[in-house]
């Protein structure tokens, strides 16, 4: 293989700190003891965060975008193994409509889902509902979940599942001791990717949520088109942290490259 | 595929797609029916009902100089996205599979990872970057240029745009970049060809359909994005993404929102199936 | 009544017949393979056996029990894959042990079983490890193991040393019918290399195109191949074509280039065209101008116990293999004669379809 000459590796730098210098300087700003939204050049201090910890809407936005992302990544695994399954392993009517379907919510903006649902949610009394956020981020997040169950599958050598039969097994048994151990790194890799999708989701649930069911990327949405001060970039940094985190999660239980770029 | 095993039954896959089939039955296609219906209702601004029959939204919105502006301000502004992801994000592509690991894989994360990170947290990144005391302010006033006001205008929208985007479009040309072999483009150096006619004329035209899957992606996106327009915008850069949010939530005309959301919904999915047909079935022929 | 009895089974895949009409029986303990090229349809064969492919038409009996319609987990049957197909998140001690689990045998039972199948294959120390961890040979023991720990009525085994380099593949082929013999399974093995087939079966079912052309002891589907087909898939095969001279009760006096040979051909006409089929390790190498046909010395071979030539004459390039007893070689372009006994040519009526490249089949 040949090498990146120097102007190459000048260009990647340009394009590294590009990607980089927002993220960095949202973490910088946050250690800031200033009023204003600068750099923490007198010494660094951590009361933006502590403000971000007694602001009660900051706070209570933060718990709906947790429990909103555990329930709505957890019940997407939930109906996208089976589908999957389904779409996978069975030729029967109507298999590629419902995989174009499932894969839809991909290429619709979520804009125009955004409106939609809140249409449908004011028509049958459901606004400001948590369960019906719940099933809205379900839709937006099983794609993703989908993607990388249905790569699992098509890869799985099927005469495993028939040594377990072979072996006597029943059609449940080979499901759970076969089937599923060995689709796993597939689905808590989707469970990780739908949990971030959802907890990151602004465009949709900007329509659909109330003031008690406001997830915290709203939250910090509304917050900064008001007003501007430190306390943003404080809420901001320890979103990146816990990014960051589960980006490193991710990498470990199924490579990150494999989530983002496709089976290798 | 024929399902080997025992009890692999007619029914099983519709058992097992049925929970999720039915909840995107009723929250993709239900919802999404009924704003197609609200587009065509009448609006009274008095008391804020919808009924009746109309066409009017579509024809305030195809001929009103407002709505045509932003229109064609959010296609130049995603065109504009798109053409720069291209220039920056498939030369990266190259870079990236031309290094070694772990270089790869730490810049590829690197490059990749902001993706994950929510769009408003990167949209307030910009802002403060670019802010009237940000650093690169505080650098034009220290190189004696001045402050120079940057917010609020279509080159900022853009260039964070470029940042949100630029990870869509590094995908798939690293995808394409991974199938192609690297014995052809050393094949063709071989042959005498220089480094330069080596990547336009072996390599480029086998991963333009990365590509152009990823201009795709960027410009769908970018189109219909929201975030980023409505920090870095402000009231002033209105977006179509803007627009229908302010349809709905400030001025409360539901059906003229709807109407600008099924433009968009239908622009969206004209790109996507014209590049499918030409596109994909082209390529798929000629490179499998 | 035999053990295991397939009684004209077909498969069909749309218009394809991927197997017509195969009827085979095996006998209690006894090893059977199945020898054909790729696509013929032993795969198939084998899961219609095993349960995993519908049968389209005919019946399976297995010790008197009909079970052409039974499930694939009650038919109790082992099997090897050719992929090995070990649970890859279990250990090697899990992968057996999972069979008796599915049986209900107690936990207690269940051990001493599993030590005694992973002794049977030499990977007690071994209980363990992952898959992964092993090497292909140790999995292919793996697979084997947990397919005999059940105590199938019969194992089947579809190619399961093809994924084994060649010096692993033969000492398994002999570790594979040593284990068999001690155990005493019923085996029904598929593979396409005949020196597999012929080193370690009772008997060897030849197919073709989803038929079966002939089913025997190795040693005569060597010696007495019953179809062209066979005497060309198995083995390598000299195919001289001729014609018939002169008929003098069962033998006939074939022309070969002009020169008349005698071979035991009952029943041909006058004139007919004849192939004469002769294995190379038969043909004589003699001196120059004896024997019964002038050749000339094109191309030899190392093959380290042996010696293969291709040797230039009237009829063409023939093959003839010699033992390697220290003697010196032929050397390029030697005139040589070639001859055989008569008892050792194969006559088939008819000209082959295609005389095979000698160049090709040298491997
Ligand atoms: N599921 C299927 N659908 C359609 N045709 C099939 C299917 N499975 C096998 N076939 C066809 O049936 C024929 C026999 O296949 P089979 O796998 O039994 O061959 P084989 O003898 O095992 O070959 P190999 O030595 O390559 O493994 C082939 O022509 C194959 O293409
Ligand atoms: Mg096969």
């Amino acid at each position: 293989m040949t090498r990146n000459g120097p102007v190459a590796l000048f260009f990647h730098t340009l394009v590294v700190l590009f990607m980089l210098a927002p993220l960095v300087i949202v973490c910088l700003v946050a250690f800031t003891p200033e009023n204003t939204l600068s750099l923490p050049t007198r010494g660094l201090s951590l009361r933006w965060f502590e403000a971000v910890f007694h602001h009660p809407d900051f706070v209570q936005s933060f718990w709906n975008s947790l429990w909103l992302a555990l329930l709505s990544a957890t019940l997407a695994v939930a109906l996208a193994v089976p589908a999957s399954l389904a779409i996978t392993r069975w030729e029967f009517p109507g298999r590629g409509f419902l995989n174009g379907l499932f894969l839809s919510p991909l290429i619709i903006p979520h804009l125009v889902l955004g409106v939609a649902m809140l249409r449908l949610f004011a028509l049958v009394g459901a606004t400001g509902s948590f369960g019906w956020l719940v099933a809205a981020h379900i839709v937006i997040v099983t794609p993703y979940v989908m993607r990388l169950l249905i790569a699992a599958i098509t890869g799985f050598d099927r005469s495993v599942e028939h040594a377990a039969y072979s072996l006597g097994a029943s059609e449940a048994t080979v499901f759970r001791r076969v089937t599923l151990p060995m689709i796993l790194p597939g689905v808590t890799g989707g469970w990780l990717i739908a949990f971030i999708n959802s907890f990151d989701e602004l465009t949709m649930s900007i329509f659909i949520t109330s003031p008690s069911t406001v997830t915290l990327p709203v939250r910090m949405y509304m917050y900064a088109t008001e007003s501007i001060d430190p306390m943003m970039a404080a809420v901001s940094a320890i979103i990146i942290g816990i990014t960051v985190v589960a980006v490193l999660l991710l990498d470990r239980v199924y490579g990150l490259d494999r989530i983002l770029v496709g089976q290798k | 595929m024929e399902a080997t095993g025992p009890g692999a039954r007619r029914s099983t896959p519709l058992i097992l797609s049925a929970p999720a089939a039915l909840l995107f039955a009723s929250l993709i296609l239900t919802p999404l029916l009924l704003t197609a219906l609200l587009s065509f209702n009448e609006f009274e601004h008095a008391t804020g009902r919808t009924h009746g029959f109309t066409v009017g939204h579509y024809l305030a919105v195809l001929t009103d100089e407002y709505y045509l502006e932003i229109f064609l301000r959010t296609f130049r502004v995603a065109a504009l996205a798109t053409a720069i992801c291209v220039i920056v994000g498939v030369p990266e592509a190259y870079i990236l599979s031309r290094m070694r690991n772990p270089w790869r894989s730490v810049f590829l994360l690197v490059v990749l990872a902001p993706l994950l990170v929510s769009v408003v947290v990167r949209a307030f990144g910009w802002s403060m970057l670019l802010g009237p005391e940000g650093p690169i302010n505080a650098a034009l006033v220290a190189l004696g240029i001045g402050r120079v006001r940057m917010l609020y205008t279509e080159w900022t929208v853009i260039v964070a745009l470029v940042h949100v985007m630029l990870p869509f479009m590094i995908i798939p040309v690293w995808t394409s970049l991974q199938k192609l072999d690297p014995a052809v483009e050393q094949a063709a150096l071989s042959f005498g060809a220089s480094r330069a006619t080596a990547i336009v004329r072996v390599v480029a035209p086998q991963i333009l359909p990365g590509i152009l899957s990823g201009s795709l992606i960027v410009f769908g996106l970018s189109a219909s994005a929201f975030a980023i327009p409505g920090l870095l915008g402000g009231r002033r850069l209105k977006m179509v993404a803007t627009v229908v949010y302010d349809q709905y939530l400030s001025d409360l005309n539901w059906p003229m929102g709807a109407t600008v959301a099924v433009l968009l919904l239908a622009a969206n999915l004209v790109v996507m199936l014209t590049y499918h047909r030409v596109v994909e079935g082209h390529y798929r022929r000629r490179l499998g | 009544m035999s053990f295991l009895e397939l009684r004209d089974i077909t498969k069909r895949y749309g218009t394809l017949n991927a197997v017509s009409d195969v009827t085979l029986s095996v006998e209690k303990g006894e090893f059977v393979s199945l020898l054909g090229p790729s696509g013929c349809g032993k795969t198939t064969t084998l899961q219609m056996i095993a349960g995993f492919v519908d049968v389209t038409a005919g019946s399976i009996r297995l010790d008197g029990r009909d079970i052409t319609h039974a499930k694939a987990n009650s038919r109790g049957l082992g099997i090897v894959f050719q992929s090995y197909a070990l649970f890859p998140h279990m250990t090697v001690y899990d992968n057996v042990s999972f069979g008796l689990e599915m049986q209900r045998v107690p936990k207690s039972d269940r051990k001493d079983r599993v030590e005694e199948a992973l002794g049977l294959v030499h990977l007690s120390a071994y209980a363990g490890r992952y898959p992964r961890e092993l090497s292909g040979g140790q999995r292919q023991r793996v697979a084997l193991a947990r397919a005999i720990v059940i105590r199938p009525p019969v194992l089947l085994l579809d190619e399961p040393l093809s994924n084994l380099d060649a010096k692993l593949r033969e000492a398994m082929q002999f570790e594979l019918r040593d284990i068999q013999r001690k155990v005493g399974t019923t085996t029904v093995m598929v593979t396409h290399d005949q020196a597999e087939a012929f080193s370690i079966s009772d008997r060897v079912v030849v197919m073709e195109a989803g038929r079966i052309t002939q089913i025997d002891e190795p040693y005569r589907i060597y010696e007495h191949p019953e179809t062209e087909f066979i005497s060309r898939f198995v083995g390598k095969t000299n195919m001289l074509p001729g014609t018939v001279q002169t008929v003098n009760g069962g033998y006939a006096s074939v022309s070969l280039a002009g020169v008349p040979v005698e071979v035991e051909a009952p029943g041909v006409a006058l004139g007919e065209t004849l192939t004469l089929c002769i294995r190379p390790e038969k043909l004589r190498l003699a001196g120059a101008g004896q024997g019964r046909l002038p050749g000339r010395v094109s191309v030899r071979y190392f093959l380290g116990s042996q010696w293969l030539y291709h040797i230039d004459g009237p009829l063409g390039t023939l093959m003839a293999v010699t033992p390697n007893d220290g003697s010196a070689p032929l050397d390029v372009d030697m005139p040589v004669g070639i001859d055989w006994s008569p008892s050792v040519v194969r006559v088939h009526r008819g000209v082959m379809a295609e005389a095979p490249d000698p160049a090709l089949e040298a491997e």
